[in-house]
C-alpha cells in the first residue's frame, strides 16, 4: 500500500520516516561539500575545532566556506558578518515561504525549526506541503528531513577535518566555494525575474570590485534584487491585462 | 582557532540563526505576505549568489578582468552538471576535476 493512500492514520513517526527517506538520496550528495567544509577549515588554520565550531554554529555550507576563506586573511569582524549575511539572506526568503505554512505549529517547535533551515530541508517540505496540502504533521516531516542533514553534515565536517591535513597540495580547495555557489545558483534561476537579478547583481558587483569593504557585493546584490522584482512586477502586471 | 576568530564564528551564528529565525518566529500572528514583499524575497537567492561568484570568476583576486582561467572553467562545467543533475556534491565533483585539469595550461 502507498503511503498516501493512508493519509488518515498517518502517525507522527510516519511522517519523521517519510521525510527521512525523501532527504537521503540528497544526503548522499552533499557528503562531498561536507569534507570539503571540514578541510578548508584546517587548511586555513582553523583546526578540527574551527570546522566544529562553524559546522554547530552557522551550518550553512556556503558561508562557513566563505567565512574560512575571511579568517584565515584576518579580515575585519563587519566584512565577515557582512559576508556570511548577504549569503544566507536567502533564508529569509525560505522562513517567510514556511512560516504560513507552519502557523499552527508552537512556538518553541518552530525556533527549534528556524536552526535547521536549510536549503535542502526548505526545499522538500516546501514540496510536500503544496504536493499535499491536507498531509498531516508536516513539522514532523520537515524533521525527518533536517536530521539526516545534520548529522551528515556534522560527520563529514569533522571527518574532512581529520582528513584534511592529508589533503594533497594539487587540489584546489579555493575552487571549491564558487563551484559549490554556481550549483546553488543554477536551480536559484527559475525564471525571467530571477535571471534578471542574477545577471545584474552579477554584472554590478563584477564592475564594482574596487570597493571597499567588500561593498561591491552588497551593491551587486540590492542591484540584482531591484531589477529582478522590477521585471516580475511587469511581468505580473502585463499577466494581469492579458486576464482583462 | 584564536578566541576572535571563535566569536567570529559565534557571531556568524546569531546572524544566521537571526536570518532563519526572521519570519518563522512570527508565523503565529502572521497570515501571507504581500505579494510585493514575496516578489523581492524570491529574487534574493539569485542576486546574492551571482555577486558572490561572479566577480572572483571572471577578475581573480579582485585584478583586471581575466574570464579565461581554470576556476572559471571548472565553473562552466559545474553549472552544466547543476543543468542536468541537481546535486551540489556532483557538481563540485565535476568542476572540481576540470579545474585540475586546466590548471597547468590556464593559470
Amino acid at each position: 500500500m502507498s503511503a498516501s493512500s493512508q493519509t488518515d492514520e498517518l502517525t507522527l513517526r510516519g511522517a519523521f520516516r517519510e521525510g527521512a527517506l525523501e532527504v537521503l538520496p540528497i544526503v548522499a550528495g552533499i557528503i562531498p561539500f561536507g569534507l570539503v567544509a571540514g578541510a578548508a577549515a584546517v587548511d586555513a588554520g582553523l583546526g578540527i575545532e574551527g570546522g566544529m565550531a562553524l559546522s554547530l554554529l552557522v551550518f550553512a555550507g556556503a558561508s562557513q566556506l566563505a567565512a574560512i576563506d575571511l579568517l584565515a586573511r584576518d579580515a575585519p569582524l563587519l566584512i565577515i558578518l557582512l559576508t556570511v549575511g548577504v549569503i544566507n539572506l536567502r533564508m529569509a526568503m525560505y522562513s517567510a515561504s514556511l512560516a504560513p505554512r507552519l502557523a499552527h505549529v508552537p512556538l518553541l517547535q518552530r525556533m527549534a525549526a528556524a536552526y535547521f533551515l536549510v536549503d535542502q530541508a526548505y526545499a522538500l517540505t516546501i514540496m510536500r506541503v503544496d504536493r499535499a496540502p491536507t498531509r498531516p504533521h508536516r513539522i514532523a516531516y520537515y524533521a525527518g528531513v533536517a536530521a539526516p542533514l545534520w548529522i551528515n553534515w556534522q560527520i563529514m565536517t569533522a571527518v574532512g577535518a581529520v582528513l584534511g591535513s592529508t589533503i594533497p597540495d594539487w587540489l584546489p580547495l579555493e575552487a571549491t566555494i564558487p563551484l559549490v555557489f554556481l550549483a546553488m545558483l543554477v536551480p536559484a534561476i527559475t525564471d525571467r525575474a530571477t535571471l534578471a537579478a542574477a545577471v545584474v547583481s552579477g554584472v554590478v558587483a563584477t564592475l564594482a570590485v574596487g570597493l571597499p569593504n567588500n561593498a561591491g557585493l552588497l551593491v551587486g546584490a540590492f542591484s540584482g534584487i531591484a531589477a529582478g522584482t522590477l521585471v516580475a512586477l511587469r511581468t505580473e502586471a502585463r499577466v494581469v491585462e492579458v486576464q482583462r | 582557532m584564536t578566541a576572535t576568530q571563535l566569536l567570529a564564528i559565534a557571531l556568524a551564528g546569531v546572524l544566521t540563526y537571526a536570518i532563519r529565525a526572521s519570519f518563522l518566529v512570527f508565523a503565529g500572528r502572521m497570515t501571507e505576505l504581500p505579494p510585493t514583499v514575496t516578489t523581492v524575497l524570491r529574487m534574493i537567492p539569485a542576486a546574492a549568489l551571482a555577486a558572490l561568484v561572479l566577480p572572483g570568476l571572471v577578475r581573480p583576486d579582485a585584478g583586471a578582468f581575466d574570464p579565461v582561467n581554470s576556476i572559471a572553467v571548472g565553473g562552466v562545467a559545474a553549472v552544466l552538471m547543476s543543468l542536468w543533475k541537481r546535486s551540489i556534491g556532483l557538481s563540485l565533483a565535476v568542476g572540481l576535476v576540470v579545474v585540475v585539469a586546466t590548471r597547468p595550461f590556464l593559470g
